[in-house]
């Protein structure tokens, strides 16, 4: 039976993740709490924006209303990684060997691992940022498409056109693709071999939260009143497939999901706070959390896939056992 | 394209959404209208109430205040083959933001510059579900200076837009200009917009509860708080009654206000019937806002239906419309329907021919 370790904060949850296994929960008032043999807090910025954790899961990487980049190690050491003046940091990203990516109104940034920073101007707004798994590589969410910057060499970007607006962005794990939520109530992916378009659509909201399965054979998704899955097996991605509904739920929409990180299960968190495991195989769902005050934000598995942690709106947050 | 129609429980009672969204009131004017001025009177009067502030650029507020954000215009058309259907990117990520953390502020003002296009702001608040559901748009305000608009009017089609698109304008500077060249410019005004609020004020000092709270895109407030509404068909030319050389358009130009100042190509057309037929009404109204959508800037009405207790209020821009019940007509209200479109291009004589066509039998 699962069991759940409620843990009351005040306030949105941007972000829950796990920092060295630690669970850690980034809040809107830039507060950040983790249990680590009890409950610490620290306040990191003055309003937090955006959060993700380092690529080697041992920082959580927060960008702030108050213009910085921030990383705070699970032993609770915060330092200023990057500061832009009077600026909201909209999107934090982590790469290889400590590489950053920030975003603020039209401007990119990336901080290499070196420490050096670069800048990447576009025409229009930034509205989201992330990095290849291979290599030192950039995608950046844009107005009509997605640009991809090669940071550590000089040289012209790559434009991937599709009209509308772009506001977020992943990498499949293998590289091979580039997919994006937009304004629209649709994905869009890129093959990134040919540049082939995907279009994924058919949503009733708006797509916040995406994650992808052990070794990148699906893409699971928010936006729908279950969790949307599209299969990335084979080598033309979800093209003429139909995607998996789990955990189908009425009228209530899933908010966030996250892949389990060896097999093919999802946690799906939905507007009412309620929480749900679902194994793709067989569609066979296990209540994790009973509905709460409010909606699902942020869903982190542990490194063993045994323990989720979940973050909500009206700060209900928590930590769900799945063994014990 | 299908025109975005929210028509609330037609058979019933209840006003929609419970929740409780957040104000916002857009500002827009030109630099030197004394917008500035409003804002830094709206963020340090004594009113009770906490702002947060969008503003294009933090430049000459003299208020240090974490509730000022800066935020690039960023108009994103949405990927509808709709050209009308157009929404401020930047909006719905700093509003988004800021409603993460609801406690620290009542109400939302956001700037917009001079050049601004008012229409991308408004339909942020109808089109984007996030928005909409925590906050809500309470008045579009313009200020306008009495003594630059003639040219501002001569030069730039974004002044007239921001007039047209307004709820209220604040007519500032009025110690600029003698008494003359006052009552042209308000005539100006009014004959681009028939349906919104003057304020003629100095110094931008107009009561901040005359551009707060107003409550004009909501259906049960709107145009209850604005008999000139009502009125807007015999009022339109009283401002022009001393004037010799308009002595006969009282006669003539019933839907189209006459400017002595500046030849406008936004123009008004009023609409007055009786008790309406809602089978014919609704799918007149849709196809019209479907067909001249882009060419409407804003419509509002309130609809008398036949057999119905309750007066139907209905509103729109460009495509978008929303109707609902409001409230029961009063005894010995007359049962009577008006429509005000104001827009470009719009042809008057068909549209008063087909909206007098949805009159009950």
């Amino acid at each position: 039976m699962p069991t759940v370790a409620p843990l009351d904060l005040d306030g949105h949850c941007v972000a829950a993740a796990f920092v060295d296994d630690i669970p850690f929960f980034a809040l809107a008032d830039g507060m950040v709490h983790w249990l680590d043999h009890g409950q610490e807090s620290l306040k990191l910025h003055d309003g937090l924006l955006s959060a993700t954790t380092s690529a080697k899961n041992d920082r959580l990487i927060s960008g702030g209303e108050d213009g910085k980049v921030m990383g705070l190690t699970s032993a609770g050491v915060a330092e200023e990684l990057a500061g832009i003046g009077r600026k909201w940091v909209t999107s934090v990203a982590a790469g290889p060997q400590g590489a950053l990516a920030y975003a603020s109104g039209r401007n990119a940034w990336v901080r290499l691992p070196d420490g050096k920073v670069k800048e990447f101007v576009h025409p229009r707004s930034v509205e989201g940022v992330a990095f290849s798994p291979k290599g030192m590589r950039i995608g950046v969410a844009r107005y009509n498409g997605a640009t991809l910057h090669f940071p550590a060499a000089d040289g012209k970007p790559t434009e991937l056109q599709w009209d509308g607006a772009h506001t977020g962005i992943t990498f499949s794990p293998d590289g091979n693709f580039l997919v994006t939520t937009m304004q629209e109530n649709a994905l869009h992916g890129w093959k990134l071999a040919d540049g082939k378009h995907m279009r994924m659509t058919g949503y009733p909201a708006k797509v916040k939260s995406m994650s992808w399965s052990a070794k990148g054979r699906w893409l699971a998704s928010s936006g729908a009143p279950a969790a949307i899955v599209w299969p990335f097996q084979s080598k033309d991605g979800p093209m003429g497939k139909a995607p998996l509904e789990l955990g189908t739920r009425g009228n209530l929409m899933v908010t966030a999901v996250a892949c389990h990180p060896t097999d093919e299960i999802a946690a799906i968190g939905y507007a009412d706070g309620m929480v749900l495991a679902a194994r793709f195989a067989d569609q066979k769902e296990v209540l994790l959390r009973r509905p709460g005050k409010g909606a699902i934000t942020s869903l982190a598995w542990d490194r063993e896939g045994r323990r989720i942690a979940f973050g909500t709106e009206p700060g209900d947050c928590g930590v769900v056992d799945i063994t014990a | 394209m299908e025109p975005i129609i929210r028509i609330y429980d037609f058979e019933g009672a209840s006003m929609s959404e419970v929740q409780t969204q957040i104000p916002v009131t857009v500002l827009t004017g030109y630099l030197g209208s004394g917008k500035t001025t409003l804002l830094n009177r709206i963020l340090s009067e004594n009113h009770g109430k906490r702002y947060a502030v969008i503003v294009n650029e933090f430049g000459e507020i003299g208020i240090d205040n974490d509730l000022i954000v800066e935020s690039d215009e960023e108009i994103y058309e949405m990927n509808n083959g709709c050209v009308c259907c157009t929404v401020r990117g930047d909006l719905i990520r700093v509003v988004e933001g800021l409603m993460r953390r609801p406690g620290r502020f009542d109400a939302i003002v956001v700037e917009t510059t001079g050049l601004a296009d008012p229409v991308p702001v408004a339909q942020t608040f109808f089109m984007d579900d996030d928005v909409r559901s925590k906050t809500k748009l309470d008045a579009v305000v313009a200020l306008v200076d009495a003594k630059h608009l003639p040219l501002r009017l001569k030069d730039s089609r974004e002044a007239e837009d921001q007039i047209a698109f307004a709820d209220v304008v604040v007519l500032n500077k009025t110690d600029l200009v003698n008494d003359e060249e006052l009552r042209n410019v308000e005539a100006a005004i009014r004959a681009i917009n028939p349906a919104a609020k003057i304020h003629r004020t100095t110094r931008a000092g107009v009561a901040l509860d005359e551009v707060l709270d107003r409550g004009a895109f909501d259906l049960s407030r709107a145009l209850e708080n604005d008999p000139h509404f009502l009125e807007a068909h015999d009022h339109d030319h009283d401002d022009h009654h001393d004037d010799d050389h308009d002595h006969d358009h009282d006669h003539h130009h019933h839907d189209h206000g006459v400017s002595p100042i500046h030849d406008v190509t936004v123009q008004s057309v009023s609409l007055r019937g009786g008790e309406m037929d809602s089978k014919k009404f609704f799918p007149w109204i849709e196809k019209i806002t479907q067909a001249e959508g882009p060419n409407i800037l804003r419509l509002k009405g309130i609809i008398a239906f036949k057999d119905d207790p309750d007066r139907y209020v209905i509103q729109g821009v460009h495509m978008i419309i929303e109707g609902d019940h409001q409230r029961a007509w009063k005894d010995g209200e007359s049962h009577d329907s008006r429509l005000v479109f104001i827009g470009r291009e719009l042809d008057a004589e068909k549209l008063k021919r087909t909206f007098e066509a949805c009159q009950a039998a």
